[in-house]
């Protein structure tokens, strides 16, 4: 993956000091406007143009890709050179990187699958944020069943004549490229041996994309319909009729069970900490709320479990510990996390008592509504991504070796 | 914000989860397990000769004593294992023994007497009262001087774990109006003073304990300025050894049942493809992976003063919910068979109730914690 040979901890150590010093200076406590928590939760032009200058200026910087190859636009270090990056990133509170889908699992996909072409075609692109990825697996009739996926690709001398629509395109408005699941062959004998994996251009003839209001009233991600579109034969990944086996290589990185990431994050975590002052500024009966000890317990609770998040990460490379069941972790962590901010904000806003019935844009609200509009996002990645019961599933069938249902 | 504590493990603890996990498979099958529950001994002596001769009893003594001169965060596999396979030998009771000696006694104390507990000499505590329900400073029974530089003691003492093989047992007393540990000579015991208890987990054996006329020489009273340290530190440590029977029990008890999902059809399916039995499952796997890393979390920094106590907690609360929830389901998940006594699902919700109510359930520790944790009300 890098180009580079193991750190000197002495470099390591300065260039952990210099990214800190950057952030340091570089983020800014208030922009003057909500920012996303998440990727998925960009809905103004004012969050994308200021996520998107962000990105590209920590790029610039040499704070994301540090660890991939020069020759494509990356830093040429070794990964534990983007790790302290990241860490230096998290450490002065600064806002997500914007281009999940590029940095995350695209990249990732065409370091390991792509042509020489696709590198240098994609991966600059990806890392300064001018190029902006969606992803088009799910469909308005096939979402957590993603292998009946319809939308049709025909082979048409160096193209494909693509028809079809997907949906939940998250960032569908910005993209300029889209990874895309869609169907090659309708007579496969299995239905997954059907597709294929394309990187498609969304500002082509024939694509357009309606906007679909989330349940915050905001805009978020769009429907993408495809309608004779074009799409160049050269940006298929892998043989026709292996796009199921390439889409579920791209989850494993989305999920972190792959590596390869350029680094950042793309999702603010909730804090158990920032919850239990909440605690105290709340009120009941004109006493701190955190005095009540019911809400005590509870906030226990949710510290106990962020901990335990943060050690079941620690344990990842403990691998004596992760013998018997060394899948356990790693495809058990997107249902710990996502569960754990839905309920925790879910909390934070009971906290709140009566003012809990006010809303992002009331002078009376907590927090400016916060906690109220990230309970309601927090469901983005408990379906997204694959739902929560679906982690289930997968849990149990391929952690656990139960039998499919 | 507090500094919780991250994980690490060491190569000893590596080597001995290994080690253990290999010998406690192949010295506890259930089988045996179950004839050991009708066996008066409740154990086996062979294999508790077995193992003092790998050493586990002298893993958290110093070299000076006789010891491996590692720490209990090496201990804490080998409870594990045992827990996981219900093996029942003094082990755990002998090494809170000789946690209190380190922490609580003499230095001629300990020279004479954790060697011999190295070698195989079992001991345990005897600590619980009538009403002292988790409080180890709250003690009814008292100690009296005697002329001759010795004391006699009176009160009884509750759930004294292997009370029937230990050959000391280290106990509190009020003595002068403040707490004080001493070691008691189990042969100064008469018979009739010391009853079994019949307890939910017929793996282990427990006592109830007369101590009224029993004489404990002088050279026996522990240090009485160490007394609330010493009591404090095992508190801890029995929460720690116990969390981590208890997370080896939840393995245990989320293995066998996915065994019987695996093989008992109805309806021309195997019941494990049933998302009402597959995702609770989930849940309960989930949560023992959580547990099991706040467990190695409390052994990593146990021996640190702040973030040790509350690992140690979160361990232990965390051990208590993944094991209770495993276990009451895994009852239910056997059906008819689940309720009877040949189902060993039963034989892990008695271990997950008898371990909670050691040293502290859930509830307990999470009230700790709020004080710890929390500005205070
Ligand atoms: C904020 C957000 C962003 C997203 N971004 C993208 C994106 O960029 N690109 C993209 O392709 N997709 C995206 N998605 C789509 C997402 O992957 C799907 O919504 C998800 O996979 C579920 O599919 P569905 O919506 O069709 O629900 P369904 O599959 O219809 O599920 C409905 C309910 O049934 C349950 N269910 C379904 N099957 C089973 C089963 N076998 N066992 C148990 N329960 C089951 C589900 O858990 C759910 O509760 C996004 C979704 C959200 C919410």
């Amino acid at each position: 993956m890098s180009d580079a040979p193991g750190p000197d901890p002495k470099d390591l150590a300065a260039f952990a000091e210099d990214a800190d010093a950057w952030f340091r200076e570089n983020v800014e406590p208030d922009p003057g406007f909500m920012l996303p928590l998440t990727f998925m939760e960009v809905g103004t032009d004012q969050q994308f143009d200021f996520l998107q200058n962000w990105q590209r200026r920590v790029y610039e910087a040499g704070y994301l890709g540090a660890s991939w190859p020069k020759a494509y636009g990356g830093g040429g270090l070794h990964p534990d050179f983007q790790a302290a990056a990241t860490r230096a990133m998290r450490r002065a509170n600064g806002p997500i990187m914007l281009n999940a889908i590029g940095l995350n699992w695209t990249g990732p996909l065409l370091l390991d699958l792509g042509s020489e072409a696709h590198r240098h075609a994609y991966l600059k692109g990806i890392l300064s944020a001018e190029d902006i990825w969606c992803q088009g697996f799910s469909e308005p009739d096939h979402g957590s069943d993603l292998g009946s996926a319809q939308t049709r690709a025909v082979r048409d001398g160096d193209h494909y004549i693509v028809n079809g629509s997907k949906i939940w395109t998250t960032l569908g408005r910005y993209a300029r490229y889209m990874i895309l699941l869609a169907r090659t062959n309708p007579d496969a004998p299995r239905k997954y041996d059907g597709l294929s994996f394309f990187l498609a251009p969304m500002k082509a003839g024939g694509v357009e994309t309606t906007p679909i209001r989330k349940l915050t009233g905001e805009h978020g991600f769009t429907q993408t319909f495809f309608n004779d579109a074009r799409i160049p034969a050269s940006g298929r990944i892998g043989e026709e009729g292996d796009g199921w086996k390439v889409a579920m290589r791209t989850l494993e990185y989305e999920r972190g069970a792959r590596g390869g990431q350029a680094g950042g994050y793309v999702s603010v975590q909730a804090d158990a900490w920032d919850v239990v002052r909440l605690a105290e500024r709340s009120t009941r009966a004109g006493r701190p709320a955190l005095e009540d000890p019911v809400i005590r317990e509870r906030m226990v609770d949710f510290i106990i479990e962020i901990q335990s998040l943060s050690l079941c990460r620690d344990r990842l490379s403990v691998s004596p510990l992760n013998a018997e069941r060394p899948s356990g972790l790693p495809l058990s962590s997107k249902l710990m996390q996502t569960e754990f901010a839905r309920r925790i904000n879910e909390f934070a806003v009971t906290l709140t008592g009566a003012r809990g019935a006010y809303y992002v844009g009331d002078p009376n609200a907590v927090d400016d509504g916060i906690w109220a509009r990230a309970y309601l996002n927090a469901f983005s990645a408990t379906i997204g991504g694959g739902t929560s019961q679906i982690q289930h599933n997968i849990i149990a069938e391929h952690v656990l070796g139960l039998p499919k249902g | 914000m507090q500094n919780l504590g991250r994980l690490g493990f060491s190569e000893e603890q590596a080597d001995l989860l290994d080690v253990a996990a290999n010998f406690c498979a192949q010295r506890s099958p259930v089988q045996r397990v179950r004839a050991l529950m009708t066996d008066e001994l409740g154990h086996d002596p062979g294999v508790w000769r077995e193992t003092v001769d790998l050493g586990w009893l002298g893993v958290a003594i110093p070299e000076a004593y006789g010891g491996v001169g590692l720490s209990l965060a090496e201990v804490v596999p080998i409870a594990e294992q045992m827990g996981r396979r219900l093996l029942t030998v003094p082990f755990v009771s002998s090494t809170l023994a000789a946690q209190a000696l380190l922490k609580g006694a003499s230095e001629d104390q300990k020279q004479r007497i954790l060697p011999l507990i190295v070698s195989g000499s079992p001991a345990t505590l005897a600590l619980a009262e009538a009403e002292s329900d988790w409080d180890l400073e709250a003690i009814a029974s008292t100690a009296m001087r005697l002329p001759d530089g010795g004391l006699t003691l009176s009160g009884v003492k509750r759930l004294t774990v292997d009370a029937h093989v230990a050959e000391r047992i280290i106990t509190s007393v009020m003595l002068d109006g403040s707490p004080a540990l001493v070691i008691v000579d189990a042969a100064d015991i008469p018979a009739a003073a010391r009853r079994r208890e019949t307890i939910i987990d017929e793996t282990r054996r427990s006592f109830e304990i007369d101590l009224t006329g029993v004489p404990v020489a002088g050279a026996n009273l522990m240090p009485q300025e160490l007394a609330r340290h010493a009591l404090h530190h095992i508190h801890l440590a029995a929460n720690l050894l116990t969390a981590a029977e208890m997370c080896g029990g939840a393995q245990a008890v989320i293995d066998t049942t996915l065994d019987y999902l695996k093989t008992r059809k109805q309806f021309g399916q195997l019941i494990g493809s049933y998302q009402a039995l597959k995702h609770p499952i989930v849940d309960a796997y989930v949560r023992y992976e959580q547990a099991r890393s706040h467990l190695y979390s409390a052994a990593h920094n146990f021996s640190d003063q702040g973030a040790g106590e509350i690992a140690t907690r979160m361990a232990k609360a965390e051990a208590d919910a993944a094991f209770s929830f495993a276990s009451d389901r895994a009852i239910q998940f056997h059906g008819g068979f689940g309720f009877t006594y040949d189902c060993d699902a039963q034989l892990y919700r008695r271990r997950a109730i008898w371990s909670a109510a050691q040293h502290g359930d859930a509830t307990y520790h999470k009230r700790r914690l709020a004080e710890l944790l929390l500005p205070a009300p």
